[in-house]
C-alpha cells in the first residue's frame, strides 16, 4: 500500500514537472497576485506591511484554486482514474497520494517561496517568518477541502468556475485562523501558537473528511 | 409504514391531500403572527417601530439553518439508502433555505440601516449567515451542472455533508476572528431577554414560518417527482421514436404505469 502510494505521489510529481504541467505555475500566478496588489492600493509601505500575511494568503488561496481542476479531472479524461478505482488499494489512498502530490507541487512551494515574497510587501523577518510558517501548516488544508470539490466536478467538462464556488466558502476558516496566525507573529493580543495550533488541527481534519469524502465522491461519480 | 409513507407513489397521494390543509393552516398561522407582531406588540422603548423587523428576521434565520439540517439527513438518506425520496427532498430544501437565508440577510440590514447607522457589518453572526447563503449557492449550482438526477443526488449529497461538518468550524472561526477585528461596541444585545409581550408574537411566528417552509417544501417536493416523470416519459418517447425510425415500433414501451417511471 505503501508502494502504491510512493508510485502515485512520483507519477503526479513527474506529470507536474513535464511540459503541460502546472508545476511552477501556481508559482508564477502567486507572484503575480503579489504584485497586483501594490498596484491596487498604492505603494505605501506602511501599509503593505501591515496586511503584507493577508495578501499572501489570499494569494495562496487563489492560487491553490489555480491546478485544482484538473487534480482528477485529466485521470478520468484519459481513463487512468479507472484502472487506480480498479487497482487493489482503497481508493481513499489513491485520493492522499495525489492530494499529497498536489501540495508538493503548490502548497509547499509558496510557502517555502513566501519569504521572498515578503520582501516585496515589506514584511520584517519575524513577520516572514511566521507568515511561512503558516503556510506550511495551513495549505494542506486548503489542498485538502479543495480535493472534495475537484473530485465532485471531475466529470464536469467546465468544471473550473463551480468548483472555485463550491470550495472556497468551505476554505474562509483556514484563511480566517492563517492571516490571525501570521499577524499574531509580529504584533497583537494572543500568542503565536493558539491560532497556529487550531490552523495545524484544521489541516488534521480537512486531511480525513477531504479525502474521505473526495474517495466517496469518485467512486459514486459512475 | 415509514416505507409505505415515503414511496414516491404514496407520498403523491398522502402528500395532496394534506397539502390544501397545511397550506390552509399555515396561511392562517401567518395571518395570526403577521397582526400579533404588527399590531399587539408593543414597540420597544429604544428601538422603536423597527424592532418589527425581527419577526420576520428571527423566523427566516431559524429556516435558513433549519432547512440545511434538513439537507443533511436527507444526504444520509440518499448516501445510506439510497432512497429517491430522499434526494428529491434534498433538492427541493435547497432553494427555499436559500430564500430564506437571503430573507434573514435582507431583513437583518434593513434593520441595521436606522440602529447602527450602516446596512452590513462584518459581525460575526451576519457574516456566518452570509457564508451559509454562499454554501447554498453552492449547492444550487452544483445541481444545475449534471444532467443526471442520480448522479447529482449523490455529488450535492456529499458536498452537504461536507458543507454540514464545516459549519460549525466556520462559525466558530468567525466568532474568533470577529472578536479578533472588531470590539464589542456596536453589538450590544446579548444581555437583554425578551419580554413576554414581544416574545409570544415572535414564538408564533416561528411557527408559523416554519409550517409555511414544510408546506413549500413539500409542494416542491411534488413538482420535483412531477418533473423527474417528465423527464422519464420525455426519454422513453425520444427512445421510442428512435426505434420507430429504424423498425417497427414495438406498441408495449409507452405502457409502463406513472408510478413506476420515478
Amino acid at each position: 500500500m505503501i508502494g502504491t502510494i510512493r508510485a502515485l505521489v512520483a507519477r503526479d510529481l513527474v506529470l507536474a514537472a513535464r511540459v503541460g504541467g502546472s508545476g511552477a505555475l501556481s508559482l508564477v500566478f502567486f507572484l503575480m497576485i503579489v504584485a497586483l496588489v501594490p498596484f491596487a492600493l498604492g505603494p505605501d509601505l506602511n501599509l503593505l506591511s501591515r496586511i503584507g500575511p493577508a495578501i499572501l494568503w489570499l494569494s495562496a488561496v487563489l492560487s491553490t484554486l489555480i491546478g485544482l481542476d484538473r487534480l482528477f479531472q485529466a485521470d478520468e479524461e484519459d481513463g487512468s482514474l479507472d484502472l487506480m478505482t480498479g487497482a487493489p488499494v482503497p481508493l481513499e489512498c489513491v485520493v492522499l497520494a495525489k492530494v499529497t502530490a498536489h501540495w508538493l507541487t503548490t502548497g509547499l512551494p509558496l510557502a517555502l517561496a513566501s519569504p521572498l515574497f515578503g520582501l516585496l510587501v515589506a514584511l520584517d523577518g519575524t513577520a516572514m517568518a511566521g507568515t511561512a510558517l503558516t503556510l506550511l501548516v495551513g495549505t494542506p488544508a486548503l489542498t485538502f477541502v479543495g480535493a472534495v470539490g475537484a473530485a465532485l466536478t471531475a466529470s464536469i467538462r467546465r468544471g473550473g468556475l463551480i468548483l472555485a464556488v463550491l470550495v472556497v466558502p468551505l476554505m474562509i476558516p483556514t484563511l480566517i485562523f492563517g492571516v490571525s496566525a501570521a499577524q499574531s507573529a509580529t504584533a497583537g493580543t494572543v500568542p503565536f501558537a493558539t491560532p497556529l495550533m487550531v490552523l495545524a488541527g484544521l489541516s488534521l481534519i480537512a486531511a480525513v473528511v477531504g479525502t474521505a469524502a473526495a474517495a466517496a465522491a469518485l467512486r459514486w461519480s459512475e | 409504514m415509514w416505507t409505505r409513507l415515503s414511496n414516491p407513489g404514496h407520498f403523491m397521494r398522502w402528500s395532496g391531500a394534506l397539502l390544501p390543509w397545511l397550506a390552509g393552516l399555515s396561511a392562517a398561522g401567518l395571518a395570526l403572527g403577521l397582526y400579533l407582531s404588527w399590531f399587539v406588540a408593543p414597540p420597544d422603548y429604544q428601538q422603536g417601530e423597527t424592532v418589527r423587523i425581527m419577526f420576520i428576521h428571527v423566523p427566516a434565520a431559524w429556516l435558513g439553518v433549519f432547512f440545511y439540517g434538513s439537507m443533511a439527513l436527507s444526504a444520509i438518506g440518499t448516501l445510506v439508502w439510497r432512497h429517491p425520496l430522499a434526494d428529491v427532498a434534498q433538492r427541493a430544501a435547497a432553494p427555499i433555505g436559500a430564500a430564506f437565508t437571503l430573507i434573514c440577510l435582507v431583513t437583518g440590514s434593513l434593520w441595521g440601516k436606522p440602529m447602527w447607522g450602516t446596512y452590513w457589518v462584518w459581525d460575526a453572526r451576519l457574516t456566518s449567515m452570509l457564508i451559509l447563503f454562499l454554501i447554498y449557492c453552492g449547492i444550487m449550482a452544483l445541481w444545475r451542472t449534471m444532467e443526471d438526477p442520480n448522479r447529482a443526488a449523490r455529488a450535492v449529497a456529499i458536498l452537504t455533508l461536507v458543507g454540514a461538518i464545516n459549519l460549525p468550524i466556520i462559525k466558530f472561526s468567525v466568532n474568533w476572528w470577529s472578536t479578533l477585528h472588531q470590539p464589542a461596541s456596536i453589538l450590544r444585545m446579548g444581555g437583554s431577554t425578551i419580554d413576554s409581550s414581544m416574545l409570544y408574537p415572535l414564538l408564533t411566528m416561528i411557527a408559523a414560518a416554519t409550517l409555511t417552509g414544510v408546506t413549500l417544501h413539500l409542494y416542491t417536493m411534488r413538482t420535483e417527482i412531477l418533473r423527474r416523470r417528465v423527464r422519464t416519459l420525455t426519454i422513453r418517447e425520444a427512445e421510442r421514436l428512435d426505434a420507430g425510425a429504424v423498425a417497427v415500433a414495438p406498441a408495449r414501451v409507452g405502457a409502463v404505469p406513472l408510478g413506476q417511471a420515478l
